[in-house]
């Protein structure tokens, strides 16, 4: 009998090709996404050397960062953003590799568009030039984000040079309050370990919360993993995965799935199997969470303060807590529940999903959008969008004042026409607030659907539990 | 590749924990479909003011930091998304040395394929060598021998590093990762035919 093993010891070591002198390690990747940012110097990359893809079935893309989210019939306007989304459609057809256009339904950010099609399987390994490509890591797999170099070498061997991480465990007992979303969850698990607290591990999500959330929600906790530091999250694969996957295009079909659930059951950590780190985070102190600051564990209660650099517990803690102050123009010690923003965004590959918009339906149901409020809800997919106006969320958005849009990553880094300007104060329910991220001078507060739904209505960030 | 072995120049101290990525490009200048050209947009909105003056306190606009080849930075340098612009922007304005006491993980790994030798050294030490580069001071980097030297006040110091010997070895010889792993490519083909008995349902994927 081998020594007990962890979820992430399993998926690394049903995936070794070889193994260097050194213990580095080719290791074998099941799924490659592909999107137009970090694409196109690896396809000519590839073009320059005489390479092929040697896995084009293996590999999906799709346009996502760059994508209009309105008048599509357009086109792209800039042409720098057309130009890229043009470079990927080329690269795809020309490497045999399936390719959504804006066109197609089934268009979206690609870690939407993996598990929707059942493309993102448990114990795989995925990888993506994308660092939230840890979001599939809700299904078991072991998904992380790569650098274009990367890119290039998994395009062209199916595989990557990698040393093993170290294994985190994060544990979440107790229980949930009501209203207390997957992202007040991550959003306290980075404010207690750090944006740095996960470097050189793979945190794997554990306790009865945990195995509580749906799919959605795991994906969240999983996507905001590299916010903490980690190359990769993971949560083991249970019934709710399975009925998940289960019609899903891509999914193993008839006798073989259960053949996979069989396999897929087989990869949960063993009894006694040893993590360098264990992190407990009690369940019921956690009520909804915002960032007040620029960086992701500048996390704060909706009941709390604005940090005061007088109380920092270092010069330098001081000195980031100063800049971030005078950044986001924020005074020290402001109740948080009275910061006025003027906008809203619902989306993203964090909460841009069929369950995010309908609890923001909830809240936006028979409500008004403040009047100095810009609100938009960006759907993740195509078929986000779809689903929503099938049960008729649209009609509360539009009726309520939210500005309803066509599925790509928006605003969560504007890198498309949906921008900050300079000063603009946002409620977003993105993973990264750092400066400049929503456009230059851009002010972010990231926090659940259903508080930046609550902040559109109110004018001002509030607990939407007291609506 | 290109090779990294030895190195000398002066050094930019940037004293900012968490630099993440959309400080270093910010996303306005990833629509590129090239590698090259993006030294000038690096650290963009630090050099920069929303009208496009420029911002006479940020080191990178001081004379006496032209030509670095050397950034010392505060802990967590890198963090936030993958983009490979990120050290491509570096390695494109001529800085091919990091120090800082840590770094994120992609973009730490981000380094070595650009031939950027980020070196991890504690705090205090990366402090202390930030005063000394106010100094204008010349800093030896010798990759081979894993140490930092530097003459200051008429006195000879030197830091030494740790570094995994596969990375030293790959800045050193400037290697070709896709073309080693292709080496292997009869290993890959023998991983695709047990794997396909293994768990065959990973390779029914058809073009959807």
């Amino acid at each position: 009998m081998s020594a007990p093993k962890t979820l992430y010891d399993k998926i690394w070591d049903n995936h070794i090709v070889s193994i260097y002198d050194d213990g580095t390690t080719i290791l074998y990747i099941d799924r490659h996404l592909v999107h137009e940012v970090t694409s196109p110097q690896a396809f000519e990359g590839l073009r320059m050397s005489g390479r092929k893809v040697r896995r084009p079935e293996f590999t999906l893309a799709t346009a996502d960062h760059n994508v209009p989210t309105m008048d599509r019939d357009k086109g792209i306007a800039d042409p720098d953003s057309k130009l890229q989304v043009e470079t990927l459609e080329r690269n795809a057809r020309e490497n045999n590799i399936t390719y959504l256009p804006m066109s197609d339904k089934r268009q979206g950010i690609v870690h939407i568009v993996g598990p929707e099609q059942g493309f993102t399987q448990p114990g795989m390994t995925i990888v993506c030039g994308d660092s939230h490509t840890s979001t599939h890591g809700a299904f078991g797999a072991l998904a992380w984000g790569i650098g274009t170099s990367e890119v290039e070498h998994t395009l062209a061997t199916q595989t990557l040079i990698q040393t093993k991480a170290k294994n985190m465990c994060i544990k979440i007992t107790g229980e949930v309050m009501d209203g207390v979303t997957a992202k007040d969850i991550i959003l306290a698990i980075i404010k207690k370990i750090g944006t740095a607290g996960g470097t050189g591990y793979v945190i794997e999500y554990t306790g009865d919360v945990i195995r509580n959330l749906s799919m959605e929600g795991r994906m969240t906790v999983c996507n905001m993993s590299i916010e903490a530091g980690a190359r990769a999250g993971l949560i083991s694969p249970d019934e709710k995965t399975w009925e998940y996957l289960k019609g899903r295009p891509l999914a193993p079909s008839g006798v073989e799935f259960e053949t996979a659930i069989r396999y897929w059951q087989s990869l949960a950590t063993d009894e006694g199997a040893q993590y360098d780190e264990i992190v407990e985070i009690k369940a019921d102190e956690i009520i909804p969470q915002v960032t007040w600051g620029t960086s992701p564990e500048d996390v704060v209660s909706i009941d709390g303060y604005v940090p005061d650099p007088k109380n920092a517990s270092s010069d330098e803690k001081k000195r980031s807590i100063e800049r971030a102050l005078e950044y986001m123009g924020l005074e020290p010690n402001t109740p948080v529940n009275e910061i006025e923003v003027n906008k809203v965004f619902i989306g993203s590959c964090t909460n841009g999903r069929i369950e995010d918009l309908r609890a923001v339906s909830k809240i936006a149901k028979g409500r008004k959008v403040e009047k100095n409020v810009h609100a938009m809800i960006v759907p993740g997919s195509g078929l986000v969008k779809e689903q929503a106006e099938k049960e008729g969320l649209d009609k509360i958005f539009i009726e309520a004042g939210f500005d309803w849009r066509d599925p790509g990553c928006s605003m969560c880094l504007a890198m498309n026409a949906d921008k900050l300007k300079p000063q603009e104060r946002c409620a977003s329910t993105s993973n990264r607030n750092f400066e400049g991220r929503q456009g230059r001078g851009g002010r972010t507060h990231l926090m659940s659907p259903q508080m930046a739904a609550a902040a559109a209505i109110k004018g001002k960030l509030t607990d939407f539990r007291d609506l | 590749m290109e090779k990294f072995n030895k190195l000398t120049g002066n050094a930019i101290p940037l004293r900012i924990t968490n630099v993440d990525t959309d400080m270093i490009i910010p996303k306005q200048f990833l629509k590129t479909i090239k590698r090259t050209g993006l030294g000038e947009y690096l650290f963009f909105e630090l050099k920069f003011d929303q009208d496009g003056n420029k911002i006479d306190s940020f080191e990178l606009n001081q004379d006496q930091y032209k030509g670095a080849s050397i950034l010392i930075a505060g802990k967590n340098f890198g963090c936030g998304s993958s983009r490979e612009h990120a050290p491509w922007s570096i390695a494109d304005y001529g800085i091919k040395c990091i120090i800082a006491p840590s770094y994120a993980d992609i973009f730490y790994n981000n380094c070595f394929k650009n031939g950027i030798l980020p070196i991890i050294l504690d705090e205090e030490t990366v402090s202390n060598l930030q005063d000394s580069a106010e100094n204008t001071l010349n800093f030896n980097i010798d990759l081979e021998k894993q140490n930092i030297t530097y003459l200051e006040n008429n006195e000879q110091k030197e830091i030494t590093f740790e570094i995994d010997p596969v990375k030293k070895k790959c800045l050193i010889e400037g290697l070709d990762d896709i073309g080693m792993t292709l080496n292997k490519s009869s290993s890959i083909s023998d991983f695709e035919n047990n794997q396909a008995k293994k768990t065959p349902w990973l390779y029914r994927s058809e073009i959807i």
